[in-house]
């Protein structure tokens, strides 16, 4: 199956799952969910499945987190402890944050209802009445339609008391962010929903033991749990074969942005291809025809590749084997005649514009890291200043509470090593050789 | 102290609450729902909130501080957030950003003498495929030009 967007975005995977939703209009209302796409069929049978039973679907899936840290979504969900005295949470993350990812929006906007349906699925396994979804709090439209197709789930008695008749309560509510990368960040998330300033807990506790308001809470991402009907519906082992690599299932949402011919969002089966088919053969080719200088290739905090590295295979562990990251499958492509020292000094910017402030390294580093790189790129840097960046850059590196600092530290220490002889050449020249 | 936040307000707070175990967690959802009405949240509105809540108004301040989406300086009739985060740069929202500061007459951050507009630059909106983007308002807009960002502004001061 081959399905392309109108205007540039698609989907190739053998098993479409979004894509051909996706630009749809009439995809979002919940009779379009019911009647084209099987709508609310996985929730009636995993309401005659045992609650081990769906958390080992899901564990044979091999779907692993969508967000960004690839973790195994059935063994989280396995972390809930069964009883517990306070009220447990199922939370989807959909704040979207990490710069180059745009793919839950179309979710959000064309097919609301898988996330509703895999979330009360969620709700079910692990023993939750209440879900909240965090959405950025820019994405007005999305949470307007968010809310529009929650009331069609209500109304249709697939959330609220006693669903299905089954005697299982569950309540979903919309909760919009304000504007802070760091509320990608789970326990950042959580202190955000409790109302208090976004800024990451120490770990442990984990949520699964302490998350929202004290509760056992799950935090998913927005493709994670709208996967979880089809898991549902035709079974862990069908799922896990999409993916055509080991441990890893299912079809991936790409969001593929910069010079690329067309933007957009793609569904590919995870592992399937290689950076340089998605860059050439789904998106066209570099813009312009111009040459390919670099790649993100897991939104904007994964270790940048050079042109020579891109026949890797597209997918969480051969990125993590090359010493980059998949993240939130975000690619970001980049030609000739973009100068890579103004692109990591913009980076950087964002990094230290949303370092929260706890952990002196990530709140000094970032914004000193920035400071030298601006000179660079403006001409005015000194030939220690390489050593000096990969020097900042290792005393964040692992040494704050959350990811942030890892984040702003791997694209400075990639770039300085990868494009060493274009940051001399500021150095050295006053000025970029490229552009 | 007469109260500045309409009771549409807090009939949305009243109907949001049973969905939270505590009223602290309304903290986000009054800030936004605030801010709809006033454009921006003076101490008099932090402390109605506060008052609603029943918190310290610090505490009120301290969270909307740390949100870039909250004012806390009053902001012109119409905010233009222009996205200058990676995949926007690639794709020109610098000359964007140019185009606007020279049109408008202001540098980001300003407002234009009659306070019809307010121009910021914006980390990631998430549109990234349909770069550049920008909001104005509360709305997207997105594949950007320098004749599409004119027709818009065009349309705002014909107003």
């Amino acid at each position: 199956m081959n399905i392309m967007h109108p205007d540039g975005g698609g989907g190739v995977a053998t098993e479409n799952l979004f894509a051909q939703h996706f630009k749809n209009d009439e995809a979002r209302f919940i009779d379009y969910y019911l009647n084209k796409m099987g709508g609310y069929t996985a929730l009636k049978k995993a309401f005659g499945m045992s609650q081990d039973d769906i958390i080992n679907e899901m564990k044979k899936s091999n779907l692993r987190g969508r967000g960004g840290a690839g973790f195994p979504t059935g063994v989280k969900w396995g972390f809930i402890p069964k009883q517990s005295a306070k009220p447990k949470y199922l939370v989807c993350n959909a704040d979207e944050s990490e710069p180059g990812t745009f793919k839950d929006r179309d979710i959000m906007r064309y097919t609301p209802h898988l996330l509703i349906e895999g979330m009360v699925i969620g709700g079910f396994a692990i023993g939750a009445h209440h879900g909240y979804i965090y959405i950025r709090g820019e994405y007005t439209r999305e949470a307007k339609l968010l809310n529009e197709a929650i009331d069609e789930a209500y109304a249709k008695g697939y959330l609220g008391k006693n669903i299905l008749g089954t005697g299982f309560d569950f309540d979903l509510t919309v909760h919009r962010g304000a504007g802070a990368y760091i509320c990608g960040e789970e326990t950042a998330l959580l202190n955000s929903l409790e109302g208090k300033r976004g800024e990451p807990r120490v770990k442990p506790p984990f949520p699964a033991q302490s998350g929202a308001f004290a509760g056992p809470t799950i935090v998913n991402n927005v493709e994670t749990l709208a996967v979880v009907p089809f898991i549902v519906n035709r079974g862990g082992d069908w799922f896990s074969g999409l993916g055509k690599i080991e441990r890893s299932g299912g079809t991936r949402l790409i969001s593929v942005s910069g010079h690329v011919k067309k933007p957009g969002v793609y569904e590919i089966n995870a592992g399937s291809m290689t950076i340089r088919e998605i860059i050439y053969d789904l998106c066209g080719g570099v813009l312009g025809d111009k040459k390919l200088k670099a790649v993100i290739p897991g939104g904007s905090s994964a270790p940048v590749l050079t042109a020579d590295e891109i026949d890797v295979v597209y997918d969480i562990d051969p990125l993590m084997k090359i010493g980059s990251m998949m993240g939130s499958a975000a690619l970001m492509v980049v030609s000739e005649d973009y100068c890579v020292v103004k692109l990591l000094g913009r980076i950087t910017k964002f990094y230290a514009h949303e370092s929260c402030g706890q952990c002196t390294p990530c709140r000094e580093g970032c914004k000193w890291m920035e400071d030298v790189i601006e000179r660079i790129e403006h001409g005015h840097g000194r030939e220690q200043d390489l050593a000096l960046l990969l020097d900042i850059a290792d005393n964040i590196n692992g040494k704050t509470l959350c990811a942030l600092g890892d984040a702003a530290a791997g694209p400075v220490m990639s770039f300085v090593k990868k494009f060493k002889s274009d940051f001399e050449a500021h150095i050295r020249g006053g000025k970029c050789p490229n552009v | 102290m007469a109260k500045i936040l309409s009771q549409k307000f807090y009939d949305e707070m009243n109907k949001l609450e049973p969905r939270y175990p505590n009223k602290v967690a309304l903290m986000l959802p009054a800030l936004h729902a605030a801010q709809d009405e006033t454009h921006w949240l003076s101490s008099e509105v932090l402390e109605e909130i506060a008052a609603y809540i029943g918190c310290h108004p610090a505490q009120v301040r301290e969270v909307a501080s740390f949100y870039t989406m909250y004012n806390l300086k009053p902001v012109g009739k119409h905010h233009i957030k222009v996205c200058t985060n990676v995949s926007c740069a690639l794709r020109g929202a610098e000359e964007i950003v140019g185009h606007c500061e020279k049109r408008l007459g202001i540098k980001c951050g300003g407002t234009t003498l009659d306070r019809k507009f307010t121009l910021h630059e914006e980390e990631c909106l998430g549109a990234c495929g349909t770069a550049p983007a920008m909001m104005l308002d509360n709305d997207y807009h997105e594949n950007l030009t320098i004749e599409s960002v004119d027709r818009l502004l065009n349309e705002l001061e014909a107003k």
